[in-house]
């Protein structure tokens, strides 16, 4: 009992959702409506679940060493997808439209994982590549047009605005793939074995695991779940021009590092992402409001992600001090 | 003359040197760039006009400037994501100092000098305190970013001095080339020579390598680091400078994604991303081949939606041939070995 809640405050994920928290009591102290308001409360929930779900596709791929640059351009044209899919196909179900954004993301991601596995090239060239090739082919496939809210159903529509005992749908929907995410890295052996590539390749490879495989489930994961992004993107904006997700990789990115998933691999956990996506998005909505105009928010973000690898490089400089001064004791 | 580690039994001066020169990557990214010059005249009209040369060259001028450490950076292995903010926050600061009053010349060194500290904070995070500088770069990116939208908002400064736009605009007299590669040619021989023919430029090959490797070898690897960092966000607001006075405008949100094409370009010249290897002349060639295809195919009424397609596309073809031609090398490598051994063994007296 002691030990378990030791372990929780000694955790890097504690840190993190401390500062949201006080974001957000900040907030609620110069204005109450921050959250105790019924748009404030829906937004405070509904503005991170979409980067939520991205983040946490980020963090599989990160813990295994690698990078996805290209899921912002993944979740611009899942998101087109779904406009295109309601426009050409109508009465179409709605489940099918989700499925075939799911699907489309994770063929991507595929795509990704197989060319990082296979040729040995590392992901952050590969899918700097794939970032340009995606979003060439969603502007391409654009054009000059766009999706608008009255070309999609409003039973879809309402998907991306409506709530359950005032908590909305989208906040729910990544809250259980937070959760499905969390038990598989945890508790699946295909998630250790995640961990384990991540802190040492080579030892992985020499030891059997299925390197390979594993990489590209990461990359199936990231952009699956990039899809899925995708389609209710379109179903929260109703707008969808070729510009969509752009700029994502970055807030993905920054919100799975700011959460403690370790750029070098190997440690973090989504729950860290997840909380890392948001308070980024938490703090863009704080900062007019303690009195910052939001054009600072990306600066705000900036520090976060340095200060949260310095925080990170600091307490793995002092976790290796004590465990080699206890080696010297032990001997 | 980059120097190749060769780990088989072809000792490195088996074939005459022109032989050698032309089986590099960089003879490869020259020979492509000659190719799609010589396609793009043939079949693209209006492609032979000096303005397409002209319009090509001041679009990638920043490009170019900025390529240049950035080949030095990623030859020792690390990386800098943060030029693009640079260039942005540069351009920022140069507007507001011309706006507070300053005169243009002292505005840009004062924007170059800000750039310096940008690349000083990146080295000391990467070489003191000891962080990936992929992450380091990647917080860096949005904080420089940051910085410059928030100090201007979405408002431009517009009203610099006239001599001074008329003047980054300005072709070399008689010719359709931009004033601007004048600069750019004296660095580049100076970073060309710093990079091929100093001890400097060799020990970041070294550093590339194997950083313990050259550590040992009495190699200031920190230094080296932190130097070609500093170096790299001072040129960075070089080409901010260059590019608020050639658009007339400074805006924070100036060259947003430059990054990417510059390090796309860099590895499409042949730099490997594991450190180690490269050669300016081939990056040069790589700024020149995607600036000209893209320039070809925009003058051929493509859109700029398949330009990016395909520079996508070229770039990740362009990584997986190295790797997969550096994997074939070393596999022949590895059977001429063992076909030699067993020679020898079968010559031993038994």
């Amino acid at each position: 009992m002691f030990a378990a809640i030791r372990r929780v405050f000694s955790a890097r994920e504690t840190g993190i959702l401390l500062a949201a928290v006080i974001v957000i009591a900040v907030a609620t102290a110069i204005n109450p409506a921050f959250v105790f308001s019924h748009d404030g409360w829906r937004d405070l929930l509904l503005t991170p679940s979409i980067l939520v779900l991205v983040a946490i596709g980020q963090a599989f791929v990160i813990i295994t060493r690698s990078v996805d640059l290209s899921v912002g351009s993944v979740v611009g044209l899942t998101a087109y997808l779904t406009g295109r899919l309601f426009i050409d196909l109508p009465g179409i179900p709605v489940i099918v439209v989700v499925l075939c954004g799911v699907a489309l993301g994770a063929v991507l991601g595929f795509i990704n994982g197989a060319l990082v596995a296979y040729a040995r090239v590392p992901a952050l060239v590969i899918t700097l590549g794939t970032m340009y090739a995606y979003r060439g082919i969603n502007v391409w496939w654009t054009g000059g047009d766009r999706v608008n809210a009255s070309d999609m159903p409003a039973s879809f529509r309402g998907l991306g605005t409506g709530q359950i005992l005032s908590i909305p749908f989208l906040t729910i929907i990544a809250a259980g793939v937070l959760v499905a995410a969390a038990w598989y890295l945890r508790n699946q052996r295909a998630g250790r074995e995640m961990y384990a590539i991540g802190s040492d390749p080579a030892a992985a490879n020499l030891y059997g695991l299925p390197v390979t495989r594993r990489v590209i489930t990461a990359f199936v994961m990231s952009g699956a779940l990039a899809g899925l992004a995708g389609v209710l993107y379109a179903a929260r904006y109703g707008t969808v021009s070729s510009n969509a997700g752009f700029g994502w990789e970055f807030q993905a990115i920054g919100a799975a590092v700011i959460g403690g998933v370790a750029i070098a691999g190997g440690l973090g956990t989504v729950w860290g992402a997840a909380i890392g996506a948001f308070l980024l998005l938490t703090i863009n909505r704080a900062l007019p409001i303690i009195g910052i105009a939001d054009f600072w928010q990306q600066a705000v973000v900036g520090a976060l992600i340095i200060g949260a690898i310095v925080l990170d490089r600091v307490l793995a400089v002092r976790r290796h001090r004590r465990l080699a001064a206890e080696r010297e004791v032990s001997r | 003359m980059t120097t190749t580690l060769v780990t088989g039994v072809t000792p490195p001066h088996a074939h005459p040197f022109w032989r050698r020169a032309l089986l590099t990557r960089e003879a490869a990214v020259i020979g492509l760039l000659a190719i799609v010059i010589v396609v793009a005249l043939a079949v693209v009209p209006n492609f032979d006009s000096p303005l397409t040369v002209t319009y090509m060259l001041r679009e990638i001028a920043p490009i170019l400037l900025i390529a240049l450490p950035m080949t030095l950076i990623i030859i020792t292995e690390e990386i800098d994501l943060s030029v693009a903010s640079v260039v942005g926050l540069s351009s920022v600061l140069t507007g507001m100092f011309v706006q507070a009053g300053l005169p243009l010349p002292v505005a840009a060194v004062l924007a170059i000098a800000g750039g310096a500290v940008c690349g000083a904070i990146n080295g000391f995070l990467v070489t003191v305190v000891g962080l990936p500088s992929l992450a380091v770069t990647i917080g860096s990116l949005a904080l420089f970013r940051g910085i410059a939208v928030g100090l201007l908002g979405t408002a431009a400064v517009t009203d610099f001095p006239e001599f001074w736009t008329d003047l980054a605009k300005a072709n070399i007299p008689g010719t359709p080339i931009p004033g601007v590669m004048i600069p750019f040619l004296v660095l580049a021989i100076v970073f060309a020579v710093v990079l091929h023919a100093t001890p400097f430029g060799r020990a970041l090959y070294a550093i590339g390598l194997n950083k313990e490797a050259a550590h040992f070898a009495g190699i200031d690897v920190a230094r080296s680091k932190f130097t070609l960092f500093v170096l790299s966000g001072a040129m960075a607001a070089f080409a901010g400078v260059y590019f608020t006075l050639d658009y007339g405008s400074a805006r924070g949100q100036n060259a947003m994604g430059m990054e990417l094409q510059i390090i796309a370009a860099v590895l499409l010249g042949g730099v490997s991303i594991f450190g180690g290897r490269g050669a300016l002349h081939g990056v040069i060639a790589g700024v020149l081949l995607i600036g000209t295809l893209s320039r070809a195919l925009q003058i051929a009424g493509v859109s700029s939606a398949v330009i990016n397609i395909i520079t996508g596309v070229l770039l990740i073809l362009s990584v997986i041939s190295a790797a997969v031609l550096a994997g074939a090398r070393s596999r022949r490598e590895a059977a001429l070995g063992r076909r030699r051994q067993l020679r020898e063994r079968a010559k031993l007296p038994t």
